[in-house]
């Protein structure tokens, strides 16, 4: 089920107009930014659809900006990210694209930080709820509004059952799972979402333990 | 458990004997690993920022950002005061307060989503107008959001509570269900009378098309939301009298999500076509967003499926999905 709790429908609290146009594209920003895992640069927003054809009446654009600076949904600064992204030195570019068969909210968001770049594509689904269809190009769904682990590694035998081996150890249950990669042997992603807060020492003990995960980001968007 | 059908919560809350609101506590609860007071509290703030913005846009004048709406909350409050309206006043008072946070809301105020922003005036409007008859009590009011949230749930799992997907009558049409069959559980109403008051609320709703002039939440979803607390309410009455809704609740959410398939683009938040596309609406957006943006907004239609050439907003150059730049 999309939608299980009471402040999925009651709620969020958050600075209009739209829900799914206002709030989820802040959402959507503040997963962007969390995925990154550093202070964006450079982003641009291509968005799809219904996204594209009113970002500007409902301040879509303000509100993506906002949600990659870090902002949450009921900040009054939202109507001023394109003050706050300036005073951050954020360059951004909106573009309006069809992305095909996809939900009509959607947008893809490229972002650059001083290390690295992720390319996000991401809809917002009604009320404010939103999620993620795809992680770099690869076919990874989460929505962010548990604690949810990403895993970037290389593909091997056994990955998922040491992983899984320490959040047991360490008390986290699984609550959706997914893994996708580029090739065997290679590049691949796993995306975990978790009931419980994630805490600092499961991040050291996934890093110590297994030597073929490169990175790790977590993405929690309450 | 899902939140998919009315019938089964209406038979899940008759067999523990419970509300339909006391029923989302319950679940809430063993979903979320939280306690019931937690979620009560929760609930509580939840309904302080409704009230917030009633209170907000009824006192006092609330503009837009666009200018072409704004004030009519305050208007109607002052109105209603005079004591000549053909509704009761404090009917009445629903609409002005729908309305006044429906315009907070436009002017990027704070609000609550319920389901949506472009539909939070009505729950808002019809519980703070119940609060301030005297008749019922905070606490009952919070546990009229859990009623209003467990048929939320179930419009949102079977059908749409999105605009773009199934139309105003996914947003303002599930605000409206939610307000009656909440206004039942509050007046003491069964499980059935909330499933029969969802039912005949969602009725009056069906076919109503997402047209905003300018792609704003403004105009029509501002009056739409004061027109449709009154709905709400009368739904509520008329469930409570023991008026049925033939068609059965279910099977009302499940046409509302076909006939949302069924509508046009044009008429499903994309600001193109209805009130958006008359020449007044028309007339409206290029005065907001002026040429510069008339053009930027006039990128590739759905036509195009194609083109990928996007009108950029003072940034970086073309684009191609796939390039990570």
């Amino acid at each position: 089920m999309k939608y299980q709790s009471a402040f999925d429908i009651i709620g969020p609290v958050m600075v209009g107009p739209s829900s799914s146009h206002t709030a989820g594209a802040v959402r959507i920003g503040n997963i962007v930014r969390q995925v990154l895992g550093e202070a964006p640069r450079r982003v641009k927003f291509e968005l799809a659809g219904s996204f594209a054809e009113t970002y500007r009446g409902h301040g879509t654009d303000l509100a993506l900006l906002a949600g990659v600076l870090g902002l949450p949904t009921d900040s009054e600064d939202i109507p001023n990210a394109e003050q706050v992204a300036a005073s951050h030195g954020l360059q951004y570019a909106f573009a309006k694209v069809n992305l095909g068969q996809v939900h009509p909210n959607t947008v893809l968001v490229t972002a650059t930080g001083d290390t690295r770049t992720v390319q996000v594509l991401a809809s917002s689904i009604g009320g404010g709820k939103v999620e993620v269809q795809e992680l770099d190009g690869l076919p990874l769904k989460f929505s962010g509004e548990r604690p949810t682990l990403i895993l970037y590694h290389e593909d091997r035998k056994g990955f998922l059952a040491t992983v899984s081996r320490i959040l047991d150890a360490s008390g986290y249950n699984i609550a959706r799972l997914a893994l996708e990669r580029r090739s065997r042997g290679g590049e691949a992603v796993t995306v975990c979402e978790v009931d419980e807060a994630v805490q600092e020492d499961l991040v050291q003990a996934l890093r110590g333990s297994i030597p073929v995960l490169r990175d790790i980001r977590l993405v929690y968007v309450a | 458990m899902a939140f998919t059908h009315l019938h089964e919560l209406i038979r899940m809350a008759n067999e523990r004997g419970v509300t339909i609101g006391q029923l989302m506590l319950e679940v809430e609860a063993e979903q979320t690993g939280r306690t019931k007071e937690e979620i009560l509290a929760r609930m509580a703030r939840q309904f302080d920022v409704m009230e917030e913005a009633v209170r907000k846009g009824t006192r006092e004048p609330v503009m837009t950002r666009s200018g072409i709406t704004g004030g009519d909350g305050h208007r109607m409050h002052a109105y209603l005061q005079r004591g000549q309206s053909f509704v009761h006043p404090d009917t009445l008072r629903a609409t002005a307060y729908a309305l006044a946070v429906s315009e907070v809301n436009a002017g990027m105020g704070r609000i609550v989503a319920t389901p949506t922003a472009g539909s939070a005036g009505i729950l808002p409007g019809v519980l703070v107008a119940a609060l301030d008859s005297g008749r019922y009590r905070r606490e009952e009011l919070v546990m009229a959001l859990l009623t209003a949230a467990a048929i939320g749930l179930v419009i949102a799992n079977s059908a749409s509570i999105s605009g773009a997907a199934g139309g105003c009558q996914a947003e303002v049409g599930s605000a409206t269900a939610m307000a009656a069959g909440a206004l039942v559980e509050l007046a003491g109403g069964t499980p059935e009378q909330v499933g029969h008051a969802v039912g005949l609320a969602l009725k009056n709703s069906l076919g109503l098309v997402c047209d905003p002039v300018g792609g704003l939440v403004e105009v029509p979803c501002i009056v739409r939301n004061g027109l449709h607390a009154i709905t709400a309410m009368t739904a509520a009455d008329m469930a409570l009298a023991g008026v049925r809704s033939v068609i059965p609740p279910d099977e009302v959410i499940a046409v509302l999500h076909e006939i949302g398939k069924d509508m046009p683009v044009s008429l499903r938040e994309t600001g193109i076509g209805g009130l958006a596309g008359t020449p007044t609406g028309k007339a409206l957006r290029e005065k907001v967003f002026g040429d510069r943006a008339a053009r930027r907004n006039a990128g590739p239609t759905l036509a195009e499926a194609a083109c990928r050439e996007p009108a950029v907003a003072g940034g970086t150059g073309e684009s191609h999905r796939g390039d990570a730049s």
